[in-house]
């Protein structure tokens, strides 16, 4: 690289993520041999654990806790301060004290996907047979995997059904899995920012990022791991093309313009002149410090083979046929990656199946990211609808 | 655009809420107790909270974003869409009625929007203001300017009404598409409504606004 200043090293060791990986610093459940995961894929995961928070207390009759579903790179703290980076919770805007998911009204819980890398079971864990990380051998999972091990830790917290179950992106689409394989067990879902299947234009994204990683010469085949390397430069690269995806034209314009970074004058080379590409080289080291290489092919694999229609004969709405839960749809209208005119075909989807559906676009043109921001008209519809799907769940009112 | 509050109509009681607008009190006695309800155009909800109180199972289309986020702060199931263009992706039959509040004068192609709304619901429930109402056809004849009431208060430039109509060319409509009146009332200024076996001319220049249920078939 001669001399460009390029994507710097992560400062955490690679030690200490993986630390991480088996040890999280969270509650952890542990599924033995005689219970094991069985995946989409044919293969049984067993034993595996879970990594998971929790939020305020589950009331007397079970019957206020919501689940709250992580985005592709997102994990189990979602309101307290993440381990690794130290910074505030992916989603405390939303979920806390005086936020409409209150830890004082509702039981929260947030877990790790399996595929993670935060103490979930996944690429980076420990395979038990060998001793040695998993890596590639880890078997590919899927949406459903996901939602299957999450229903088991729901089932080892005693909790029959759901009150909620809310996510964004990836973590939306684990809320669509969720009603339409326990339709019973959910009574509301609140489903923003995603869609019922991946378009093919997100798959090529997310092929584009995988590339990216497997092209750094330190994957090693998705060995990297016990040589004590991380192929950091491939994954924030991959990082990098994804979070263009995640803004708007609009909202990078607004932010960065043409603008240049600390100098007025171009430098003829290829440094980071302009502010855009300095914030997105930040954006990639950032990353690579709390996440494991591995976890992201997994994981973008398990969306782009999410699709609820094929799962269920082609036909959408019978995957939510006769559906009780109460949902609510949101969409933001400068999302490019899961556009409104997808939440739309959820919504004519459960309209056709007669379940009960609110849907709200939200004007903004922050873009897909628009979900983990500070949008006070998502939070107001987030926590009515909360508020009246608790008052249609009989739970005790509140003076919020 | 609200219509005169008045007192309940038709042995009808009033919400814990308050006054009901009386076209939707009026609406609301047309609908059976324990149907499924679908309305389109339903604003901030009102009407969907009033058949709430009757045991109704309502769903609600609206247009506006901020009508829609009060719907749903009221925790009723209203999705933003169009009655002009998201109307036909609901299924046949998928509603006992289906009501345009309001909303007809709105919608760019009236006779569409009626007939989906017919094929979605068994039943439809139709309310609008009548445009040919003494007063309206008083400002265009005298005045010289496109009428414009208490209810109706937009300027003709800065409207979203689009497609207004009479009672007069509304029954005609419905001859045209084979629709069948099962119940009509117009309403008078303060939301009374006129008495029946009126001839239609005096419906047409003294109701301020029309009310009709309406099913399917007959009178082709």
């Amino acid at each position: 690289m001669g001399g460009v200043k390029s994507i710097p090293s992560p400062a955490i060791s690679a030690d200490e993520r993986s630390h991480e990986v088996d040890h999280p610093s969270s509650q952890v459940a542990h599924f033995g041999t005689e219970q094991p995961l069985r995946l989409d894929c044919g293969v049984d995961l067993t034993p595996f654990q879970i990594a998971y928070q929790t939020y305020g207390e589950l009331n007397a009759d079970r019957s206020n806790a919501i689940l709250i579903c992580h985005a592709l790179t997102g994990d189990q703290h979602v309101a307290n301060v993440h381990p690794v980076t130290g910074k505030p919770g992916w989603w405390d805007t939303l979920v806390g004290p005086g936020r409409p998911i209150d830890p004082k009204h509702y039981f929260i819980i947030c877990s790790n996907v399996i595929g993670g890398c935060m103490g979930s079971t996944g690429p980076a864990s420990i395979n038990p047979a060998t001793g040695k990380v998993w890596g590639l051998d880890f078997p590919v999972i899927t949406i459903p995997d996901m939602v299957r091990a999450q229903a088991m830790l729901i089932d080892r917290l005693g909790i029959d059904t759901l009150f909620a179950v809310v996510g964004g992106s990836m973590g939306g689409m684990q809320v669509l899995q969720w009603t339409a394989a326990y339709p019973g067990r959910v009574f509301s879902a609140l489903a923003i920012a995603c869609a019922t299947r991946h378009s093919a234009q997100n798959i090529a994204f997310h092929e584009l990022g995988r590339q990216a990683v497997m092209a750094d010469p330190d994957w090693h085949g998705g060995g990297y791991a016990d040589r004590g390397i991380h192929p950091h430069r491939g994954l924030a690269v991959a990082r990098m093309a994804a979070h263009i995806t995640y803004l708007s034209d609009a909202a990078l314009h607004r932010k960065f313009g043409r603008r240049m970074q600390d100098r007025e004058l171009p430098t003829f080379s290829f440094d980071a002149d302009f502010q855009v590409e300095s914030y997105l080289r930040y954006q990639g080291s950032s990353f690579v410090e709390r996440f494991d290489a591995n976890s992201y092919l997994y994981l973008t694999r398990a969306m782009d083979y999410f699709d609820i229609a094929a799962d269920h004969g082609g036909a959408l709405a019978r995957a939510f046929a006769e559906i009780q839960t109460r949902f609510c749809v949101v969409s933001f209208t400068s999302d490019w990656l899961f556009p409104t005119s997808e939440s739309r075909a959820l919504v004519h989807a459960l309209n056709a199946s007669s379940a009960r559906v609110s849907f709200a676009e939200i004007e903004t043109d922050r873009g897909h990211d628009a979900f983990l921001l500070d949008v006070p008209e998502f939070f107001d519809i987030s926590r009515a609808f909360l508020q009246s799907a608790g008052k249609a769940r009989g739970l005790t009112s509140r003076n919020d | 655009m609200s219509v005169q509050e008045v007192l309940p109509l038709g042995g009808l009681a009033t919400g814990q809420s308050g006054h009901f607008r009386a076209d939707h009190l009026l609406v609301a006695e047309m609908v059976k107790p324990g149907s499924k309800v679908l309305d389109v155009g339903c604003g901030e909800g009102d009407l969907l909270q009033l058949l709430e109180t009757r045991g109704i199972d309502g769903r609600g289309i609206e247009l506006s974003r901020e009508g829609v986020n009060r719907c749903v702060a009221k925790g009723l199931a209203v999705v933003q869409g169009d009655a002009d263009t998201d109307l036909v992706n609901y299924p046949d039959d998928a509603f006992d009625y289906v009501i345009l509040s309001q909303t007809l004068q709105a919608t760019r192609q009236p006779r569409v929007v009626l007939e989906n709304l017919l094929r979605i619901g068994r039943r439809a429930i139709v309310s609008f203001p009548n445009f040919g109402f003494w007063k309206m056809r008083l400002q265009l004849l005298i005045g010289g300017h496109m009428p414009r009431t208490e209810n109706l208060p937009a300027t003709w430039y800065d409207t979203a009404n689009i497609h207004f109509c009479t009672i007069k060319d509304f029954v005609e409509l419905c001859d045209a598409i084979g629709v069948k009146m099962e119940r009509a009332e117009a309403l008078d200024l303060y939301g009374r409504p006129l008495r029946l076996r009126l001839p239609w001319w005096v419906w047409n220049m003294f109701g301020e606004q029309g009310v009709f249920l309406l099913s399917r078939g007959g009178g082709k």
